[in-house]
């Protein structure tokens, strides 16, 4: 037999289908610069979602019989255009629009936008307005991850109002609201200049990590992990990255949100209860996403402008390089630590450090620094159990004894109360 | 004589595929990757991670320049390879018609020289 017979081969007509799931999956991803165009074009939100929608259906009908086009993200705006005008001339808004933009004429628009070559350097700027329309100021941060989750993402509102935790009706209402503000600043929002574009990029960044931490810590609710918004924020990032490519906040967002994100199954017990990291199954963690994060990370520090972002994910790659919890390079933690809290000073980051420092340094030297933060952090119960342990390796009981029983009166799972019970039990031996 | 199958796609397609389709597609590579191995005919096989990770290094006048990103901005991206062994272009081209490209296309390249090879290579 020759080798050539050895490998069974498909029948060479085997024709080549182009699955819905497969071409849902392509439209998801160019979904965002489409809106965003739209949105500029027309300057009008609910109507780039419509002529958005009216593409993506079109799409699906032309697309399996004549193949995919060349661009689809161009054949999608060019077609999103001419739906949304169609729109306008049925809702009889059509004059408003052409006294808008004398250049087409009712008749010649189709062609004359075929013939159009559609600016995608342009896409760049039109997905940051787009973005940074959803983090309005005068929008308090729910609303923000809201409209974004609606307009960026493409979310249903029944599935915004599950993964926000707010009742359909009044996610509905909230929304709307939220648009409508986000559209007056629309119009006044003309292409940035470079230093405009800095700033537009760093409040989107900031709003993309909330949204990550909206998922990755998830408070209200009955999940303590809402996957889907994590992986929406990495996709978010993802996209910044691909407009911006050079941006070291950028790749250091993403590569914190990857890093965070790839000990996800590790991070929930049984009973949906979150697991510390000490504790975790670290065969758990997914390592594609620990190397996209590490290369990611490495190439932001190249840049030499460490960022809060890339700090976090240089604290969150030390961890994710042990490969079991006494292997962790605490001296790394602790440095990386003190770094974060001169850039951001806060009761949480030294409280973090103190952790690190009481693996390397001891007990002691750690209650020195823990011990100052009682009255900010009171309130959390993190802060007591550090508290707690530290005392009790140092030997003093009725302090630690203290500090566990206020712990138990601030709401802890299941899991944590039955760890905390079992220290009290231990203390009274 | 050796191929190169360099599968072309549009990055962040997979990611959202619905389970079934990615299971689909993960069945197609591990047959095709078993039956080259059993037929001896299996080279490296190589899933890149995206181009927002790539570096790329050019000669800009004197000096050597390093950039953020792919060397070239396309629509469909070199997702990953496959070394195979063929005895003809015909034989390359059947391996390629087996591996899954519902968007994107695979390119079936002849190797002119291939060495090196004392890494053992698994995840990154």
């Amino acid at each position: 037999m020759s080798p050539w017979a050895m490998v069974e081969l498909e029948p060479a007509e085997a024709k080549r289908q182009i699955s819905e799931g497969a071409l849902g999956a392509l439209l998801a991803t160019k979904r965002t610069r489409v809106i965003a165009a739209l949105a500029r074009h027309f300057r009008d939100i609910d109507l780039a979602e419509d002529g958005y929608q009216d593409a993506a259906l079109a799409a699906l009908r032309n697309w399996p019989q004549k193949g995919l086009p060349h661009d689809p993200a161009a054949w999608l705006i060019k077609c999103g255009r001419n739906a949304a005008i169609d729109r306008l001339r049925k809702q009889k808004r059509l004059a408003e629009y052409q006294r808008d933009n004398p250049a087409e004429t009712e008749t010649g628009d189709h062609e004359a936008m075929l013939a159009e070559e559609i600016d995608l350097s342009g896409l760049r700027d039109d997905v940051l307005r787009l973005m940074f329309m959803c983090c309005h100021e005068e929008l308090n941060l729910s609303d923000q991850l809201a409209l974004a989750l609606k307009v960026i993402v493409g979310f249903p509102v029944e599935k915004i109002s599950r993964a926000l935790v707010v009742k359909p009706k009044a996610m509905e209402q909230r929304i709307t609201r939220a648009k409508k503000k986000a559209a007056a600043t629309a119009a006044s929002l003309h292409t940035p200049t470079l230093q405009e574009r800095t700033a537009r990029l760093n409040s989107v960044c900031t709003m993309v990590y909330l949204l990550f931490n909206e998922g990755y810590s998830a408070g209200g609710g009955d999940r303590h992990i809402r996957a889907e918004l994590c992986e929406e924020a990495i996709r978010l990032a993802r996209l910044l990255l691909e407009l911006f490519p050079s941006q070291p906040e950028v790749m250091g967002l993403l590569a914190l949100c990857l890093l965070q994100h790839s000990r996800r199954a590790a991070r929930l017990n049984d009973e949906g209860e979150l697991i510390e990291l000490g504790d975790q199954d670290r065969s758990l963690w997914d390592h594609d996403a620990i190397a996209e994060g590490k290369v990611l990370l490495e190439k932001a520090l190249l840049r030499g402008r460490p960022d809060a972002y890339q700090i976090q994910a240089a604290i969150a790659a030390t961890h994710c390089n042990a490969s079991s919890a006494d292997e962790t390079d605490w001296t790394e933690i602790a440095a990386l630590y003190l770094a974060l809290e001169e850039l951001q000073p806060s009761p949480v980051i030294r409280l973090n450090r103190a952790v690190a420092v009481s693996k390397t340094e001891g007990a002691a030297a750690a209650l020195t620094l823990v011990e100052p933060l009682g009255k900010a952090l009171d309130a959390y119960l993190y802060f007591h159990t550090t508290y707690a342990n530290m005392l009790l390796t140092l030997g003093r009981k009725t302090e630690a004894r203290d500090a566990y029983r206020r712990a138990l009166q601030l709401g802890p799972t299941a899991a944590e109360r039955a760890q905390i019970d079992n220290k009290l039990r231990q203390l009274q031996k | 004589m050796y191929y190169a199958l360099l599968i072309y796609g549009v990055e962040g397609v997979y990611d959202r595929l619905p389970e079934a389709d990615k299971e689909h597609i993960m069945k197609k590579h591990s047959d095709l990757q078993s039956a080259l191995s059993d037929a001896g005919k299996l080279g490296p096989v190589v899933r890149l991670i995206g181009t927002s990770s790539a570096m790329t290094v050019s000669r800009q006048g004197e000096s050597l320049a390093v950039t953020d990103g792919p060397f070239a901005e396309t629509k469909e991206a070199l997702l990953g390879l496959y070394v195979v062994e063929a005895d003809t272009i015909e034989e390359a081209l059947a391996y390629a018609k087996r591996l899954p490209a519902k968007i994107g296309s695979v390119e079936v390249r002849p190797i002119g020289w291939a060495g090196g090879g004392d890494v053992t290579m698994g995840d990154g």
